[in-house]
């Protein structure tokens, strides 16, 4: 069994291994850093600790979030580094065993195989899985 | 079992530390052989740890340290001095020793680390010399020798220890003993060297026993033994983590000590502001406090050099004395740690290309042995070190050959280019003139890591050399790292950190002279500051955050104020919109997706919460610099540059409005002009200025490349374009930046008037026509009257090449 936190970004479910995840905030006010890659939505303040937040709908190549409700920030960690990626909702813990996990699909476009593992099938949604190691890399 | 660990681990961390002053201390014996204190300094340490490794069963670690003992005492008998094959064997025995330790550290036992070499080579040394006793002592006999050693030495320690208190005691008391004073208030070492010189004009000589009293006459200076328990008496071991986590709890406390001072500084309530106060000087010296427990003494990165130095000196065939002073200077754990490899290099780079061998230098009227010096000394809130060889020098025509055979640089520019400005090209990656790679150097490896790990940490690094006579080598390194004060800077609604380290001062534009203020060399902006031309930076458009300049609005330049910084060589205004505040900030470290970047050393949170960037002032006037002051040294050069042009050129990018960016050739440039509205007058439908006592046709680059809209500002930003003697001046919106354009990045989208486009500064640029634009002012220009004498003009032409190239 997995369990995953679960989170939506333009109406698609996606979940990140539990163990990966440190917290689950509103979001907080950020510091741009020009010259940062598109995807770098800025710096925050978490308990005195600067932390990078990466805005996941620009890193998977969705529509910008214009007019959208506040996002949310997932706070995860990677390779020792604490970094916080903004999603429009967050969901669930959902716990899903090993049988209803499949492959991406050859279909899913390119800049999303990248970071999406495979999905699993839960009833009436899919559930993608995503890399957090390849999402949070340049 | 966890017992015995720590005992293991203590041993170690000990063992490993008198192994270093066991290094300095035996290349220190060599210099001077009839050294009692250094050599009873050695015998101690190598029996301290053959005592110890006997005791944890560590067999092959007792025996090295035996047989090293064996030929120690016949040091300290005088049956045989200190020479270089003693100081040889005694120094492979310590590499040896260190290897074993390692091999515990990591396994837990000896492994199989080999000594028999090490052993057999000491022995051999050993029985090689000519003894007057008939053979060397059986090894009983010699156990017992040692036996009496510790034992005599414990009674010392104690009978030291003893009188030393007595005096102490007494001067508190009554008698105006001139050691007291120091005695009481206990840093380390310091108390007890003058308070056991004192002991034996008092109580000492009638307590001590006889056997310790036989031992005083062999070991009169009793400093190290009173130093050795001052130490083990006044300090003890901590953690490092335990001491950074520390550190990382007073930055904290610092940011909530920032946050509150804010909040009170803002209300009328008494008792708040009292006890914020109380909490800012509590915050202070505890901030100082946990910083004191930090600073080491720079002798622990010097007292590794002498044996770097003899090792190296032997290798490369030198002959080299080396001179420390400034040891005891103190500097934080961390940065003592990122400067321990640059000095090495630096070292080995003065050993390996500094000093001649001994025959070149007596050809040239020297001594045959060179004088390496190391030098640490505080100076102006920061800590100087110096390397300083008095060796050959640095070749500047070498390197400057070097620099063009590279293609780092062109003859034309090594040509103007100042000896400090040739020494800089040492610091580039992979620059390297040693002729032949040696296995000291010539690997490429070079002053550029040096530079970078310097810079990591805040510090900076710069050369002098003089032909013939020597060089310098001289680091400038924060004194502290995690805490820093800093200005805190506002562009375009964020604000920014720049390090007081970096800054030299403050000048305020006020809002009418703001922009006549600002003047251009060439296409430089520059600000006269007291008679100097200072170059400027917009940060505003160095990170690339510049708002589009609505012409309209009076207020559109809003940059106010001109902070004034030095970056390596260079000093530099920073113009940015409003100076906030001088805070002390604690350095974050920034993730290393944004390290990349390089134009920030960290991240900070400010007093209300919010985090802000900390500038890298270095890599800023880097990246901001290098065209402004090409563009300074062509103008030195005498105008256009023809043999620039290659596969990167350099180009005027120009703002025309409406966010577009339009890129010129920069040798097409003459000068940029600012001119006031109302002196542009109209002939037949066109404007024109009057221009240095012709007229100057102008044309709106807006218009020409058919992007309208916004209003014109009173002034005008005007670039000339100049061929023989005729002058057309682009009006466009605002001068961007000089940067490189690398035809490889040219993509052929284009329009009227343009010759395609390509990605400049992370943006798309539009690449001008200029034949286009120039007719546009000048229908003209480009009609030829030959003129006597005149040679076609290499700039021009390349100009037309290109605009051919767009068509």
């Amino acid at each position: 069994m997995s369990q995953y936190v679960t989170f939506t970004l333009d109406g698609t479910l996606y979940g990140i291994d539990v163990l990966r995840v440190q917290e689950a905030l509103r979001s907080h006010t950020r510091t741009r850093v020009p010259l940062a890659a598109g995807d770098v939505a800025g710096l925050v303040n978490l308990r005195g600790q600067v932390v990078l937040t990466v805005d996941l709908r620009t890193r998977l190549g969705i529509t910008d979030r214009l007019g959208e409700r506040e996002p949310m920030m997932v706070v995860v960690k990677t390779g020792g580094e604490v970094v916080s990626l903004l999603v429009d909702e967050i969901g669930d813990v959902v716990d899903v065993g090993p049988e209803s996990f499949a492959a991406p699909p050859d279909t899913l476009d390119p800049e999303m195989r990248a970071v999406i593992r495979g999905a699993h099938k839960l009833d009436g949604r899919l559930l993608l899985v995503l890399d957090v190691d390849q999402a949070v890399a340049a | 079992m966890d017992g015995l660990d720590d005992i293991v681990r203590e041993f170690l961390v000990e063992s490993h530390e008198n192994l270093d002053q066991l290094d300095s201390d035996l290349v220190a014996l060599e210099e001077q052989p009839g050294s009692r204190p250094l050599l009873s300094s050695i015998f101690r340490t190598i029996h301290t740890i053959k005592g110890t490794s006997g005791f944890l069963a560590l067999s092959k670690l007792e025996r090295l340290a035996h047989v090293g003992e064996n030929l120690l005492v016949d040091l300290r008998d005088g049956t045989r001095s200190m020479d270089k094959p003693v100081t040889d064997v005694l120094l492979a025995m310590v590499d040896r020793i260190r290897m074993l330790l390692g091999a515990i550290e990591a396994t837990g036992t000896e492994g199989d680390v080999a000594i028999d070499d090490v052993v057999a080579r000491v022995e051999a040394v050993h029985a090689g010399v000519p003894l007057e006793a008939p053979a060397p002592e059986p090894a009983s006999q010699e156990a017992t020798t040692q036996d009496e050693v510790e034992q005599v030495d414990d009674e010392h320690v104690q009978q030291v220890e003893a009188p030393a208190e007595l005096v102490a005691a007494a001067a508190g008391a009554a008698a105006p003993a001139p050691a007291a004073p120091a005695a009481p208030p206990a840093p380390a070492p310091a108390p007890a060297a003058p308070a056991a010189p004192a002991a034996p004009e008092a109580t000492v000589p009638a307590q001590h026993p006889a056997p310790a009293a036989e031992r005083v006459e062999e070991h009169p200076p009793t400093e190290e033994i009173g130093a050795l328990r001052g130490v083990g008496d006044s300090a003890i071991r901590v953690d490092v983590d335990l001491l950074d986590a520390l550190m990382r709890q007073v930055g904290e406390l610092v940011l909530a000590r920032n946050q509150i001072s804010r909040l009170a500084s803002a209300t009328a309530q008494v008792d708040l502001v009292r006890s914020a106060q109380r909490l800012n000087l509590i915050a202070g010296e505890l901030q100082e406090g946990v910083m004191k427990t930090r600073m080491q003494p720079i002798d622990n990165v010097f007292a590794k050099m002498p044996r770097i130095v003899r090792d190296l000196a032997t290798a490369c065939g030198r002959e080299v004395a080396l001179e420390v002073s400034g040891g005891d200077t103190e500097l934080d754990r961390g940065l003592l740690e990122a400067v321990k490899d640059p000095l090495t290099h630096l070292v080995r780079n003065a050993v390996d290309h500094g000093i001649e061998p001994s025959a070149e230098r007596v050809a040239s009227g020297k001594s045959p042995k060179g004088l390496l010096a190391l030098r640490a000394y505080h100076a102006g809130g920061q800590v100087v070190v110096e390397v300083s060889d008095d060796g050959r020098g640095v070749d500047t025509v070498k390197v400057a050959a070097k620099a063009v055979e590279r293609g780092l640089r062109t003859q034309a520019q090594v040509d103007t280019a100042s000896t400090a400005d040739l020494l800089q090209l040492l610091f580039l990656p992979g620059f390297s003139t040693a002729a032949t790679v040696t296995n000291v150097s010539g690997r490429g490896v070079g002053m550029d890591v040096v530079r970078t790990k310097v810079e990591n940490v805040g510090g900076t690094v710069d050369v002098e050399s003089t032909p013939g006579k020597g060089t310098v080598w001289r680091l400038r390194i924060p004194l502290t790292l995690a805490i820093m004060p800093a200005l805190t800077v506002e562009c375009n609604d964020d604000v920014y950190a720049v390090p007081q380290v970096n800054l030299l001062e403050l000048v305020a534009l006020d809002a009418q002279r703001g922009r006549s203020a600002i003047e251009y060399v060439h296409a430089a902006p520059v600000y006269r500051l007291r008679g100097d031309l200072l170059p400027l930076v917009s940060l505003a458009e160095v990170l690339g955050v510049a708002e589009p300049r609505d012409p309209g609005d009076p207020d559109g330049e809003t940059s106010s104020v001109i902070a004034v910084v030095q970056a390596d060589h260079h000093r530099f205004g920073l113009l940015v919109d409003r100076v906030l505040n001088t805070e002390e900030i604690v350095v974050k470290p920034l993730s290393p997706r944004l390290k990349a970047i390089g134009t920030y050393a960290g991240a900070t949170v400010l007093g209300d919460g919010r985090v802000s960037l900390i500038l890298d002032v270095q890599a800023l006037g880097r990246r901001a610099l290098i065209g402004e002051l090409d563009a300074m040294a062509r103008k030195d050069v005498g105008g256009i540059d023809a043999a620039h042009s290659g596969a990167a050129e350099q180009v005027l990018v120009v703002g025309i409005g409406g966010g577009r960016r339009v890129a010129m050739p920069l040798q097409s440039v003459t000068r940029l002009e600012q001119v006031r509205l109302d002196q542009v007058e109209h002939v037949g439908g066109r404007e024109v200025v009057r221009y240095r006592g012709t007229i100057l046709p102008l044309a709106r680059l807006d218009r020409v490349l058919g992007s309208y809209g916004e209003a014109m500002d009173e002034e005008l930003v005007v670039v000339v374009l100049t061929r023989r003697g005729r002058s057309v001046g682009l009006v466009v919106h605002e001068i961007v930046d000089i940067l490189e354009d690398h035809s490889e990045q040219h993509s052929d989208i284009d329009d009227s008037g343009l010759v395609g486009s390509t990605v400049l500064g992370e943006r798309v640029t539009e690449r001008l026509d200029v034949r286009t634009a120039i007719l546009a002012a000048d229908p003209v220009f480009f009609d030829d009257r030959p003129e006597a004498g005149t040679a076609p003009d290499a700039a021009w032409s390349g100009i037309d090449d290109l605009v051919g190239a767009g068509r």
